[in-house]
């Protein structure tokens, strides 16, 4: 048994027949993970101590007679989940001193699961960014190419799963935030229905839009990651109270029967030569298993990253209203608590979350509240209509996950250039839709040497995991993408 | 620019009569609930700062709000009391601003889709009058916590530092927003004592002024009578008791006629009331106002109540205190202050309701309940309920003396001794020989006694001394030992004395 390299289901099995411990399990985690991370850096905090506690409990539950369906797999944490003692930073000056009273329901679950946390992972600030950047407290690299962003926002948490110093770890998504990350660096990214996962202990961006969800290195560890976390909470009002019906033993091989929606407005030819030549060979690949490719059009589609940009900001300049200096968290003094407020929050936060409160403070004022915040939940129906139209005529929908493979550190000094990235996945979210990025080849990018990863973005109906699960698994099984390519780290190691 | 000083215009009572006040109530209520509105703390008054919190209720990162079903139910009680419109569909917004003891720095409450709509609360005044006031709308929203300021007022201004208790943060408050249909301090007063006796009596509030659980705001115009035009309101803060609210209104109309007598404009803006002062000052104008940004709260769903909890919650709805009120004056032919003592004791009304049942006579019920009855509990620190009289010997007991078989004061003793070991009216006057003598002949006996006994008396009131009736009366009560019909003994004495 391999702890770095093993699947979370062979580890599990390893764990729970006692063909290995998880305390061993931990402690060759713990200085294989700190090696690479001094590369890589993805993680803000590694938890030791903590692994270690949860290895030995995690083998005393397995001793009493427990099966653990994540039993003694090595698991990372976005930083913008509470987990108790730990700190939880998502990723800002503001929170850079906070340690959690409390553990994140999805969290909980993992570890209940028999997961042993690594640590906390890197993130854009407050999961506002499509490339690691915007993370207030370190640069996070891609294990493919250090030179290149790992995507974003769950930045640590794909590169930390992809370079192989974790087996799974969880992240979060708002307009896309695990599935381009994924797609970047070479790992399973999926995003459950708006609701499956409760959002208790994660910090807020965007709270209509904001899911949880796992990173894997395959469609089957990430089905029991999901099967580990999501169901209904009561501590979340939102989450959906409705069974959740387990994926992980309900994956298929073949796609026969199975209608793929090809967006018409989501043409690849514009993304260049070799980007196009991918996902046409995606899709091929996808026929290929059985199913039938169908044209779909979704008109309102080009309207999403309008729509995004004003809902998610709007939510945002509120849900960060909390961060005042008062109760917890970075306080810069002032004469009065009002310039208290002014310096603690101008020297808490960071350029892109400034632009986003500013945005999203305009987008809800008095006059302009009708134009802005109301004429986008209008546009969000019409989006989440346009899919379900779409969905009458077929069973999944495919397109590329992000508009390019991973680019340099600094290449997108502009904002909407980089908001460009998350135009595939952007719609989905609106929708509320589980969708999952899967490795689906390798491009060399403009000025690069190395090729790297691609991902391929499949969307299904509210609350259809079981079936989006099942086609990526078998486009997966069918083209083993993510094993043709090795990162660095592990291949120099 | 002001013609002359507002200050210079004394308001006199003719002046006064010239104009109208125009007046609505906006009060919050905290509901009486085991938890907070949004988390599992307990909603109490009062403890140690910061010992009843949780990360939700600190806004810690990452919580997030669940309702409290039981709040919303008190609602649906509150407003259908006031015959509201309860909506199928609700939902929580939010109130976006910054302040030190508001947690999230957004308020989580109900803008555009209250739980209750429409409504009306009637309600009396002391001297009998009534009145109805128009609700617009209940809605459901949190309390914040507390702040202290170290300076030398206590206020925020020249502070040096602060202190929040966020044991208050997330109790839930019910914000009732009245029409302005009131026209004076009084009838302010009058709408404010039946919402709180209300809510009391529904079990949704404990209402106590001194701990915070009802706060008033008071909105204050004026016009000339007769005029249908509103004129400019003021908004009139931080009254802390029902005597605050009439005294604020009274010095706000005093004040806005002084302003328009004086040539000047009453102006938009919220007034706080300074209770040592006796007056309102200037706190904020429209133009200050803030911009709330709400908007709908993404982290709750949508609230639909069926017609079912509507009417599931309509069935435990009993006679409101206004309905009582009205019941005794209306069919009892109760006094008002009496019906108003009464009322306001929803179990002594119970209580009073079942003697009245047996009894029949509600008047005489009442003056046994509000008089040696409740000198009775009070003097033992007990609810009369809670005494060893039941409610069908106090209405034995009316129904005996109602049959003038015992006298006043055998009533007072037999009510004495009911008090002290319960047990029938009718047994207790037959244990103790208590009835009243109404034959003719043992009372002329006594009488004939007891005017041989005085003859100098008896010469006195032939003199035309008749005060000396008393005296007489009295005394054949005694030689009776008090059993002996007062109206029939003083009927045989004043037959004897005229016809020597």
């Amino acid at each position: 048994m391999d702890p770095v390299r093993d699947s979370a289901r062979a580890i599990a099995r390893a764990v729970n027949s006692r063909e290995a411990s998880a305390v061993e399990i931990a402690e060759a985690m713990i200085p294989h993970v700190a090696q690479v991370d001094a590369s890589l850096d993805a993680y803000l905090e590694l938890t030791p101590e903590l692994m270690r506690e949860h290895a030995r409990k995690v083998d005393a539950r397995v001793a009493a007679g427990e099966t653990l369906p994540l039993a003694g797999v090595p698991v990372a944490i976005k930083d913008n989940m509470c987990l108790t003692g730990t700190h939880t930073t998502a990723g800002s000056k503001i929170l850079e001193n906070f340690v959690a009273p409390y553990t994140a329901t999805a969290v909980q679950r993992l570890l209940d699961a028999g997961a042993l946390p690594i640590g906390k992972t890197n993130l854009d600030e407050f999961a506002m960014g499509s490339s690691g950047e915007n993370s207030a407290l370190k640069k996070t690299r891609n294990p493919y190419d250090l030179e290149r962003v790992p995507g974003g926002s769950s930045a640590g948490s794909a590169a930390s799963v992809g370079g192989f110093e974790a087996t799974l770890s969880l992240g979060s998504d708002t307009g896309g935030s695990i599935r381009e990350p994924a797609a970047f660096c070479n790992v399973v990214g999926f995003k459950p229905t708006y609701g499956r996962v409760s959002r208790y202990g994660l910090i807020a961006f965007a709270s209509s839009l904001d899911q949880i969800g796992p990173f894997a290195r395959s469609v089957e560890d990430a089905a029991l990651t999901y099967d580990a976390i999501g169901g209904h909470d009561p501590l979340d009002a939102t989450s959906v109270d409705r069974p959740l019906e387990p994926t992980a033993g309900f994956l298929r091989e073949d796609l026969r029967g199975v209608r793929v929606g090809i967006v018409k407005e989501f043409a690849t030819a514009e993304l260049g030569a070799e980007i196009d030549a991918c996902y046409r060979k995606a899709y091929a690949d996808l026929e290929a298993l059985g199913a039938e490719l169908v044209d779909v059009e979704l008109p309102t589609a080009k309207y999403g990253l309008a729509t995004y940009y004003l809902i998610a900001p709007a939510e945002c300049s509120s849900n960060l209203a909390r961060f005042d200096g008062v109760r917890y968290g970075l306080r810069v003094d002032g004469a009065d608590v009002g310039e208290m407020y002014e310096r603690t929050r101008a020297a808490g936060f960071g350029p892109e979350v400034k632009r986003r409160i500013l945005i999203g403070t305009y987008a809800l004022s008095s006059g302009y509240y009708d134009a802005y915040y109301v004429k986008a939940q209008k546009a969000r129906t019409r989006i989440a209509e346009d899919f379900a139209r779409a969905f009458e005529r077929c069973d999944v929908i495919a397109s590329p996950a992000a508009s390019s493979p991973a680019f340099g550190f600094n290449a997108k000094s502009d904002p909407v250039a980089m908001y460009l990235m998350d135009y595939y996945t952007i719609p989905v979210s609106l929708a509320g839709l589980p969708s999952l990025s899967v490795p689906c080849g390798a491009v060399v990018p403009e000025g690069g040497t190395r090729p790297m990863p691609m991902g391929l973005q499949l969307a299904t109906p509210l609350f259809t995991e079981r079936a989006l699960l099942g086609y990526a698994h078998a486009y997966e099984r069918a083209t083993m993408h993510a094993e043709k390519l090795s990162p660095i780290e592990v291949a120099t190691a | 620019m002001s013609a002359v000083s507002a200050d210079a215009v004394a308001v006199t009572p003719d002046l006064r009569a010239k104009y109208e006040a125009v007046i609505g109530i906006e009060c919050h209520v905290e509901l009486k609930t085991t938890s907070k509105m949004f988390c599992g703390c307990p909603n109490e008054f009062g403890g140690e700062p910061n010992t009843k919190v949780c990360p939700v209720c600190l806004a810690l990162p990452g919580a997030l709000p669940v309702p409290n079903a039981k709040a919303i139910e008190h609602m649906l009680r509150a407003g259908l009391a006031f015959e509201a419109t309860i909506p199928e569909h609700s939902k929580f917004d939010r109130k976006n601003y910054f302040y030190p003891d508001m947690p999230k720095n957004y308020q989580i409450t109900q803008y555009d889709m209250p739980l209750t709509q429409g409504g009306v609360v009637r309600y009396w005044l002391e001297d009998g009058t009534r009145g109805e006031c128009r609700l617009t709308r209940i809605h459901l929203e949190e309390d914040t916590g507390k702040s202290t300021h170290a300076s030398a007022d206590g206020r925020l201004a020249g502070a040096t530092s602060s202190l929040v208790d966020f044991n208050r943060a997330g109790v839930p408050l019910m914000e009732c927003v009245g029409e302005p249909d009131l026209r004076s301090a009084d009838e302010a007063v009058g709408f404010l004592e039946t919402l709180a006796r209300t809510f009391r009596e529904l079990g949704v509030s404990d209402v106590k002024m001194e701990e915070g659980s009802l706060r008033c705001d008071a909105n204050v115009s004026i016009r000339l009578r007769g005029a249908a035009e509103y004129g400019t309101k003021a908004e009139i803060k931080n009254m802390n008791s029902f005597r605050s609210v009439r005294r604020a209104i009274e010095s706000e109309i005093a004040r806005q006629i002084a302003v328009v007598e004086s040539g000047g404009r009453v102006i938009q803006e919220t007034r706080g009331w300074d209770e040592a002062a006796g007056v309102t000052h200037s706190q904020r104008s429209k133009e200050e106002a803030h911009d709330y940004r709400y908007f709908p709260d993404p982290d709750l769903v949508p609230i639909d109540v069926t017609r079912e909890t509507v009417e599931r919650v309509r069935a435990t709805l009993v006679e409101t205190p206004y309905e009582r009120y009205a019941r005794y004056v209306d069919t009892h032919g109760i006094a008002t202050k009496q019906a108003t003592q009464i009322v306001d004791d929803d179990v002594l009304s119970a209580w009073f309701d079942r003697a009245v049942a047996v009894s029949g006579n509600a008047q005489a019920t009442l003056n046994f309940v509000l008089g040696d009855l409740s000198r009775l509990a009070n003097e033992n620190a007990l609810h009369v309920a809670d005494g060893k009289v039941t409610p069908e010997a106090l209405a034995e007991l009316v129904a005996l003396t109602q049959a003038n078989a015992i006298n006043s004061k055998a009533a007072k003793q037999v009510i004495e001794t009911l008090w002290a070991g319960g047990g029938s009216a009718k047994a207790i006057v037959e244990r103790d020989g208590l009835a009243q003598v109404s034959d003719r002949g043992a009372i002329a006996a006594i009488v004939d006694e007891v005017l041989a006994a005085n003859p100098k008396v008896v010469a006195d009131f032939r003199g035309g001394k008749t005060n000396v009736m008393g005296f007489l009366t009295g005394a054949v009560m005694k030689a009776s030992r008090g059993k002996a019909n007062p109206a029939l003994a003083q009927e045989l004495l004043k037959e004897k004395l005229e016809t020597p």
